[in-house]
């Protein structure tokens, strides 16, 4: 069957895919994303958590025919989407919405709205091929390399989604509200210390924005 | 942002800016956090195929009949497998002893073993493929533990054995068995005051990395193959690929791909060599991803273990005697089982001073799960039974756990029971003393204005107390680990180093075969680069088989010996560098020839600090570049009846306090914190450092509360295969933990430095399970211990 | 395999009126892992995404009409004060992200005796209201679950909504796992206070072949209040009543020992749940009454 949907705020189409398929599969193997991970395929480690119409889901339990004409944000357009959701929120700031929910974006908003032409000149600025520096990150990327959250990686698309999406409902939250909101993403090689300063760290970053 | 206000000891400061001893980010930081860095599983090349494996459903059979025909004739299906398919009579493999099939010839020893492969144009193609060939099993007994293994009519897993434990082991189902015997046991038992007993379980524990077992294999025109994938010690799969394909180890050639964790369990081979051999059947890429379910069949697992203890103490709390028998169970085929009984046997009796021992430790051949390498292994099986026995020993003389453990801790000068003198600081008490002193988490911490909050009570989010039933406890433990591989093995490293000038600045290039699978080698080596080679620039190559051996990511060894070996070509680097300085300036300026020479911060400068010259001065256009082997100091065997020698290389020490509350009405345990010190030698990078100790901890809660792969004891099944069932700990189940590092420095090893990795793996386990026995009053002699052992309902 | 993707209510009946083998898909957090791991191959995979009543609920006088698909995260959002025992079951589903796709609807269509919402179901009162293009029923929840894994429905029915009777009164939920998240589990207890009828219900999960309600246990504690005057004194229930009580919820079990946990262990701890949660609602219960005497 044809699937398609907007992925990362760019429109995508698939072809010949199998019914049985999850829109994971779909992302990494047709549409070149590998970036959401496939650990478990069973939404017990969160590895391959995406936004879907704003919501953090596991993909792999998404079969990837319901994600036809949605909306769907993975770990390789966070940045952007991050960067609009900022300028959302200083405009909101600028036009004197005090709860930033009167935004084209709140936590149910849409992944979509960046231009092929911004999307372009982010792609076309400069980056070392081996570090990857110059990217533009988003702030939780940034606290998760700043504060050691990284070891082996694998967990660490599915974790920058679903911290993101919290960091977004819950600016400042408590030690137990971070471990809630991330208790369905496994890490194995952290003990999630190091994880916790992360988002920590983006949450007080975040505030000092503000 | 410490957590918590964790304590964490670290010194900081080189001379170069990101080098050795900073805190430097990791160098694939931004890909892993932004989608971009290519892991095995996400290989992609066009026109691929799909490969997958048929796997055996019973532990132990004869394979009657194996009939493919249907299954080849499924439209998309390129290829299908059995043994008579393979294209050499190389058709095992093994990391000491080849006995593993590439594919089941006639048997099958364990439940998951490979039968046949498929590929075709899609996973579910294969999938149903797979599924459609028929396999007639005849099914045998099954061997599971020793008394069915060592029975007089057992069945031997492996007949007509020729490897090189055959000789001394008492019977043909046993891979391999090491006695340590020093003193005189029996003598000194009489001397005790009291005499501690105790019969431990060790649950097998699986690795459980994040990214399952995967790679990419692309036929190349000259008959070989390049092969991407997920290892832990590419040369050692090289080694054990190359002959069952038939090829010379030149026509393979591998390169490391993202490693999404290992922890000791990709150092056997899982798909390689199945990938390789449809590729080159069917002359197109094939990949292949296991799922988790399969990952549970694909690697081997951490040896269950059963240990018999008797220690002896007087009064005064010094101990007498060891007697013990560890066995551990290897399951079908042997793996890293040797070298899992040489590190049981001689770690068993712990960081402490026991002057006469009789210790036994075997490793079984059975139809359970095989099982290897899992971090820290033997060590960790051990570390459980002693410690426990501490305690016990500990209480029946009234005294304190912890000044008890003080009172026999070993230190510098120490002989272990192998005979071989501890010839670096062993700070046992100190680590112990540390741990005590950090300041105890607050109590009933997880009462709140708005009542109980269940996310930080023993139940979690699914509410089971209020504080009802909740009971503290704290528990303390120590362990010993022995660094890179021991018993006289040939552990060398390579590293090639290459300098030259790009853009007028100085880059140093380093390329080794090391396999980074998130501990973070990467960072160190491009830390030690700086400080030997005084650049900023730092260029790590990838890791692949163009460059020599480097030794496996494993036994905490990569910072030491890798390490050692970047720092080694380094300084062969260095010494060229100045020999073309002394050639181009030496007249200029007599330091040239007299003084001691340092390259920083991108000059030539003299221990006094004063600046020569420019390296791009020195080098202009030339690169230089070496490529040198390196070796710790050698090792030797054990002696196979009494198991002296100078086994081992460096030994590691870590301790735990854990903090713990435990529902004792449902048997659900909280595990409050887990503070740990730990002896680093030097730490090269102290986030790097915090982080290994933190996620050892972490893996050691596991085994202690939840991780277990349940085998039926009837059918030698596995029961658990999947993340539903076999749980590893959440963020909601993991603690502060936190971390006082020591850094003193072990004279013998690069920097000073001590390997790291799994000495918190170690104590974190009994650490727990003494806060639990603390906080319950009960015995507990097994791990993990769940909610029916703690409630009478087991 | 194909896939179904009616965009109404009506497709999707006619649908599986022509298909009676089609497997409903929503949440996924079921099906998709049994497609993942290849246990499961259906014919027919229908979507029910595309209903957005489906994902949409009413609260009435008396009940609340949950759609199947509201997922749990808006269960615990919104429903807190009207569906405490389902919310709070609802919070221990699986983890945030599977709370944010699943819904009541596939817990019923599976009908595993370790579903969360089983037990806050039975506990609370509920009809499940299952259609077909020969039309609509409604099915007492006591009477849906008929077999491990098997239900009241009819091949060509589809759960629509549940009605769930509106709390009048406290009520509680426990499970226990061998983690504190993220766990499926090993057994479960609902517990629901109706002053109304002067009643209390109970529902157990995993400890039997299909979610029960202890009614032994239920009618020894119905009539020990009302003998006692409880419901007006409002008077501490006495420990030996609340064992009594343990004690029954506990028999009403007839569990398994497998990988999660043993038969004796799911017997204990849902003795020990009952107790605990009949003193957490009959507490609140007491404080309630006590705020509104206070008040009056």
């Amino acid at each position: 069957m044809r699937v398609n949907f907007t992925v990362n705020g760019r429109p995508q189409e698939a072809d010949d895919v199998w019914e049985g398929e999850s829109l994971l599969y779909v992302l990494r193997e047709r549409m070149g994303l590998p970036g959401s991970k496939n650990a478990c395929e069973q939404g017990e480690c969160g590895s391959c958590t995406v936004r879907l119409d704003g919501v953090p889901v596991c993909s792999c339990l998404v079969a990837a025919g319901q994600a036809e004409g949605r909306e769907v944000v993975t770990v390789e357009g966070l940045a952007e989407f991050a960067e609009d959701r900022a300028k959302d929120r200083a405009k909101d700031r600028a036009e004197g919405c005090a709860t930033g929910a009167c935004g084209s974006r709140g936590s149910g908003g849409s992944g979509a709205g960046a231009s092929l032409d911004e999307a372009r000149r982010r792609q076309a600025k400069g980056t070392d091929s081996q570090t990857g520096e110059g990217i533009e990150l988003a702030p939780i990327q940034q606290a998760f390399i700043d504060a050691g959250a990284v070891q082996c990686g694998f967990c660490t698309p599915g974790l920058l989604v679903a911290a993101d999406e919290m960091l977004e409902r819950t600016p400042n939250p408590t030690d137990a509200d971070i471990r809630e909101a991330l208790s369905g993403n496994l890490c194995r090689c952290t003990g999630y210390e190091k994880i916790m300063d992360a988002v920590r760290l983006a949450a007080a970053r975040q505030s000092e924005e503000v | 942002m410490a957590a918590n206000g964790a304590p964490t000891t670290i010194t900081q400061g080189s001379r170069t800016r990101g080098g050795v001893g900073e805190s430097t980010l990791r160098p694939d930081g931004t890909l892993k956090v932004t989608g971009e860095f290519a892991y095995s599983s996400d290989m992609w090349h066009e026109d691929m195929l799909w490969g997958q494996i048929l796997r055996s459903t019973v532990a132990h059979a004869e394979i009657v009949s194996i009939d493919t025909g249907e299954a080849l004739a499924t439209p998309g299906v390129y290829a299908v497998m059995t043994y008579d398919d393979l294209p050499t009579d190389v058709r095992t493999y093994g990391l000491e002893i080849q006995d593993t099939p590439v594919l089941a010839h006639g048997r099958v020893r364990h439940h998951g073993e490979p039968v046949a492969i498929v590929a075709a144009d899609h996973p579910e193609t294969a999938r149903r493929a797979a599924a459609k060939i028929k396999v007639e099993y005849r099914e045998l007994p099954v061997i599971t533990d020793e008394a069915s293994a060592t029975a007089p009519d057992a069945v031997l897993v492996h007949e007509n054995r020729d490897d090189h434990h055959i000789g001394h082991v008492p019977h043909p189902n046993i891979v391999h068995r090491q006695p340590i015997l020093r003193g005189d046991a029996d003598a000194a038992a009489a001397r005790a005051d009291v005499i501690v007993k105790g019969e431990y379980y060790f649950g097998m524990q699986d690795q459980a990395f994040l990214g399952p077992e995967s790679g990419l294999a692309v036929p190349a025109e000259d008959g070989g193959v390049d092969l991407y994938i997920a290892t832990q010690w590419l040369h050692s799969d090289l080694r054990q690929i190359a002959p069952v394909l038939g090829l010379p180890e030149d026509k393979v050639r591998m390169t490391l791909s993202g490693v999404g964790g290992a922890f000791g369990g990709r150092e056997d081979l899982s798909m390689q060599i199945h990938a390789c051999l449809l590729a080159i059947r069917t002359g197109k890429p094939v990949k292949i991803v296991y799922n988790r379910f399969e990952s549970f069949f694909g690697h081997v697992h951490r040896h269950p273990a059963r240990l018999s203890y008797e220690h002896g103490a007087t009064r005064d709390g010094k101990l007498t005697h060891l007697r013990c028998r560890i066995v551990l169970d290897g399951g079908a085929y042997a793996s890293a089982s040797p070298a899992v009984v040489g590190n049981a046997s001689s770690l068993a009796v712990g960081p402490y001073v026991v002057e006469d021992v009789d210790i036994e430790a075997l490793a079984l051949y059975s139809n359970n799960p095989p099982c290897g390498a899992m971090r820290g292994f033997g060590a960790v099986q051990a570390c459980f039974a002693y410690e426990a026995q501490m305690d016990k020993v500990a209480k029946e003389l009234g005294m304190d756990p912890v000044e008890f453990r003080r009172i026999n801790a070993m230190e510098q000068g120490t002989l272990m029971p192998t005979g071989q003198p501890v010839d670096s600081p062993a700070p046992v008490a100190e680590l112990l003393r540390r741990v005590k002193a950090m300041p105890m988490p607050p109590e009933r911490q997880w009462e709140s204005s708005e009542g109980a909050d269940v996310r930080q009570l023993p139940g979690g989010l699914s509410n089971t107390t209020h504080g009802e039933g909740v009971v503290r406890g704290v528990g303390y433990a120590v362990g010993i680990k022995n660094v890179g591989f021991s018993e006289g093995f040939d552990d060398y490293s390579t590293a090639k180093v290459r300098m030259e000038v790009v853009g007028g600045v100085p880059v140093a290039t380093v390329h080794t075969a090391m396999a980074e699978v998130g501990q973070g080698g990467v960072t160190v080596h491009a830390q030690i680069a700086r400080t030997e080679l005084g650049v900023t620039q730092v260029t790590i190559n990838p890791a692949d088989t163009r460059v020599g051996s480097a030794g496996s990511t494993s036994a905490s060894r990569q910072t030491y010996v890798t390490g050692g070996a970047v720092k080694n070509a380094c300084e062969l680097v260095r010494e060229k560098v100045l020999e073309i300085g002394r050639r181009k300036f030496g007249s200029y300026h007599p330091a040239w020839a007299t003084a001691e020479l340092l390259l920083e911060g991108g000059k030539v400068v003299t221990d006094g600090g004063e600046v020569l010259t420019d390296l791009a001065d020195v080098l202009e256009d030339e690169a230089v570049e070496v490529e040198e082997e390196w070796r710790h100091r050698p090792t030797e065997a054990f002696d196979l009846r009494t198991g002296q020698g100078n086994g081992h290389v460096q030994y590691s020490f870590a301790a735990h306090r854990a903090v713990v509350e435990v529902d004792t009405e449902l048997g659900l345990v909280k595990v409050v914190e887990l503070a740990c010190a730990q002896d680093v030698g030097k730490a090269l990078n102290p986030l790097s450092v915090v982080g290994q100790i933190q996620g050892g901890t972490t893996q050691g809660l596991g085994i202690a509360i939840m991780e277990e792969i349940v085998v039926d004891p009837k059918t030698a099944k596995v029961r658990n295969p999947s993340f539903t069932d076999y749980l590893l700990p959440t963020i909601l189940d993991t603690p502060t933990i936190p971390v006082d590092v020591l850094e003193l420095a072990d004279d013998h090893a690069p920097y000073g430095l001590r390997g790291i990795g799994e000495a918190p793996t170690l104590s974190s386990t009994p650490a727990v399970l003494a806060a639990i026995r603390n906080a319950t009053g009960l015995t507990l002699d097994r791990t993990p211990v769940r909610p029916e052992h703690l409630t009478g309902t087991a | 395999m194909d896939f179904l993707r009616p965009a109404s209510w009506e497709e999707a009946l006619a649908a599986k009126a022509e298909h009676p083998t089609a497997v409903p898909i929503a949440g996924g957090t079921d099906v998709m892992v049994e497609i993942n791991f290849d246990h499961r191959r259906p014919e027919y995979l229908m979507d029910l995404g595309r209903i957005a009543d489906l994902t949409e609920w009413e609260v009435g006088a008396d009940s609340v009409r949950l759609g199947a698909s509201v997922p749990y995260s808006r269960i615990m959002e919104h429903l807190r004060a009207e569906l405490p025992g389902l919310a709070l079951a609802s919070h221990t589903v699986a983890s945030p992200q599977i709370r944010n796709r699943g819904g009541v609807g596939g817990n019923l269509g599976t009908a595993s005796p370790a579903g969360d919402a089983h037990p806050a179901l039975l506990a609370a009162g509920a009809e499940v209201e299952a259609e077909s293009v020969r039309g609509t029923r409604r099915i007492p929840i006591d009477a849906f679950y008929t077999g491990v894994k098997r239900n009241a429905l009819e091949p060509d029915e589809l759960i629509r909504a549940v009605h769930v009777r509106r709390a009048e009164g406290p009520q509680q939920f426990s499970k226990v796992g061998t983690r504190n998240a993220m766990v499926i589990a090993v057994c479960a207890f609902g517990l629901a206070l109706h002053p109304g009828t002067r009643t209390v219900r109970t529902g157990i999960g995993s400890a039997a072949p299909t979610p029960i309600r202890a009614t032994a246990a239920e009618e020894f504690l119905n009539a020990a209040l009302e003998e006692g005057g409880f419901w007006d004194n409002g008077r501490v229930v006495t420990p030996s009543a609340a064992k009594q009580f343990a004690d029954l919820c506990a028999a009403a079990c007839n569990p398994i020992d497998d990988v999660r946990g043993t038969a004796d262990y799911r017997r204990h701890a849902v003795g020990v749940m009952a107790r605990r949660t009949l003193t957490w609602t009959w507490e609140s219960y007491r404080g309630a009454r006590h705020t509104t005497e206070g008040a009056a």
